[in-house]
């Protein structure tokens, strides 16, 4: 046994599946970093009870993709035993929590993503993503309520709390354009009717968000240029420490069994 | 455990003069105390002697910030659980432990006194939690020693006080029992996976977390029954009824059981079984640390106060903007 990294046969499906456990497990576990240290007691119980819902689509998502690919590789030997440039998440979602107010914006713009892409993905032609979106539609649509009325009551509530929701979204606004994107590997499963294209959802994302952001009394930015990389492992810096972090164990005790 | 206060607090309270109560008084409370004599439970409205709304809000609220200061250790190890089912178990744990705050706070202000006057308290260092959150979760293994020992003794020190006299710190305590036996479960099973399928350099990490564990767990209990002013008071109004010796016992005979299911040893060599009592005896408990540790000198206090004042502090800005939100929602809600 190893703590080294597993290879990973990155057929379209299995690279498709991993791509959303990556997106799940990551923004899961930036969120469980707030356990404990949260504004308030309520929060503590929201932002566990999101990271749980991430986590467990994580670990269907993992499980499938193992079973897609059809080596001996399983849900903990994805999250724990591959490096930085093999992780396949979004950016937008390995950025550090910041304040508050950063990680509700990160949470907002992703769920309502997220909500909008799952409801879609409910009609794949694949039963299992089609069952995992379902049940992954129903815990973004929360996500999406939940960090909407943070945004509005941040943007809406003292100045020192617009200044910060401001802030976040003008630093985070440049990670949302890699969530419409598709690549070769991803358009065959398209055409299949396996995954859906992204690109269609990008009018009503920005409906959504536009409102909400306006109700804040907050601003998009104008700015067009959009930061890409994460889906084929090229990534900001913060990833390398949260995997350091994330899969100290593993790595310490090859082989062990918890 | 986490009703430390009705220990300490008996050190302060002595040398406190009674005052002379009234005919009218003394007849309520002979009321009061009837209705407790009859098992009858006190509602939040009821009337009620000032020193038993006393005690109460400083025992319930110690059990709530224990539950919150015990989310500190545990969520050292939320981001490097070694499984994500793991993480997963651990996650919801530390959330559950959440919960049993806020249903805590939400009883002891049923007494007439909020959330945020009882986390001053705490965050000024008035207010105590339980001591054994002062000590560090070192490796994995302590985690589920936690839940084994500690949320064990937890559970041990609060299922008599379902039976409390006051009615909303008894139902509270109905729901947080439920959860403490389950995290207990998945504490012993976390361990059992690494004793009984894990290597050996992982059964050494047991033995090691058990060793650091054990002692301040039988703490948990309180200082023995001859130190412990309080008790008779306590004890007819149903905030205590067992007392901290009669409890310990009882843990340590359970869990000296579940160690050989396991294969630990329990660091304490005088530990055996008395057929003659029909209990275990074991060796003496090192008192100094208990109260060193109460103290403010454990290894993790001033780390443990300082995060949960760090959270509420930069939380501050989040507050406010919510209340300041929700006022000129209010104030908008009234012009339309
Ligand atoms: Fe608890
Ligand atoms: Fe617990």
């Amino acid at each position: 046994m190893t703590a080294g990294n597993i290879s990973v046969s990155e057929t379209p499906l299995v690279l498709y599946t991993l791509r959303r456990a990556d997106d799940a497990l990551i923004l899961g576990h930036r969120l469980s970093e707030w356990c404990g240290h949260a504004p308030m007691l309520e929060e503590d119980m929201a932002l566990a009870n999101m990271g749980l819902d991430l986590l467990g689509q994580a670990r269907e998502l993992y499980s499938y993709a193992a079973k897609v690919e059809g080596r001996d590789n399983d849900e903990d030997k994805f999250a724990y035993l591959r490096d930085v440039r093999q992780y396949r998440n979004l950016l937008l979602l390995e950025q550090p929590n910041g304040d508050f107010a950063r990680t509700m914006v990160r949470q907002f713009f992703y769920a309502a993503f997220a909500d909008l892409y799952w409801r879609v993905m409910m009609r794949s032609t694949d039963a299992t993503l089609a069952a995992i979106a379902a049940k992954s539609e129903k815990e973004s649509a929360y996500h999406l309520r939940h960090s909407s009325e943070w945004i509005v009551r941040l943007g809406d509530g003292t100045e020192e709390s617009h200044r910060r929701a401001q802030e976040a979204i003008d630093l985070l606004w440049a990670f949302t354009g890699e969530m419409f994107e598709v690549d070769d590997s991803e358009r065959g499963l398209i055409d299949a009717g396996i995954a859906v294209d992204p690109a269609p959802l990008r009018a009503q994302w920005m409906k959504r968000i536009t409102g909400v952001v306006a109700e804040a009394t907050l601003t998009l930015p104008n700015n067009g240029w959009m930061q890409q990389g994460g889906r084929s492992g090229r990534h900001s810096e913060h990833l390398g420490h949260l995997l350091s972090e994330l899969q100290s164990m593993p790595r310490t005790f090859p082989g062990a069994t918890w | 455990m986490y009703t430390q206060a009705m220990d300490t607090m008996a050190r302060e309270a002595k040398g406190q003069v009674q005052a002379v109560k009234s005919a009218e008084e003394q007849a309520r409370e002979a009321a009061f105390e009837a209705r407790i004599d009859a098992g009858e439970f006190i509602e939040a409205k009821d009337w009620m002697p000032e020193h038993y709304r006393k005690t109460l809000v400083r025992q319930i609220s110690q059990h709530a910030h224990s539950e919150i200061v015990g989310m500190l250790p545990e969520g050292n190890w939320v981001t490097r659980a070694p499984t994500l089912k793991r993480k997963a178990i651990l996650l919801a744990k530390v959330q559950d432990e959440g919960g049993h705050g806020l249903y805590l706070y939400a009883a002891a202000e049923t007494l007439g006194v909020s959330r945020d006057e009882l986390l001053d308290a705490l965050h000024s260092g008035r207010a105590k939690y339980s001591s054994i959150f002062n000590y560090p979760t070192l490796t994995w293994a302590d985690i589920g020693v936690i839940g084994w020992l500690v949320d064990g003794a937890a559970i041990m020190n609060q299922v008599p006080l379902c039976r409390c006299s006051f009615g909303p710190y008894a139902r509270a305590i109905v729901r947080v029992c439920k959860e403490e036996s389950f995290h207990q479960r998945q504490g012993f099973d976390a361990l059992n996976v690494m004793m009984t399928q894990g290597t050996p350099e992982q059964r050494a990490m047991v033995q090691d977390a058990v060793d650091r564990w054990w002692w301040p767990s039988l703490m948990m209990f309180g200082p023995p029954d001859g130190e412990s002013v309080h008790g008779a008071q306590s004890a007819r109004w149903g905030i205590k009824r067992i007392s901290n010796d009669e409890l310990r016992q009882k843990f340590v005979d359970a869990t000296a059981e579940q160690a050989k299911v396991l294969g630990v040893t329990l660091p304490d060599p005088l530990l055996k079984w008395n057929a003659g009592r029909g209990h275990h005896d074991f060796g003496p408990i090192d008192w100094d640390e208990f109260w060193r540790v109460v103290g403010g000198h454990g290894p993790c206090n001033t780390e443990r106060l300082a995060a949960r004042v760090k959270a509420w502090d930069d939380g501050a800005w989040v507050r406010d903007a919510a209340l300041a939100y929700a006022a000129r929602q209010a104030t908008r809600e009234q012009a339309a």
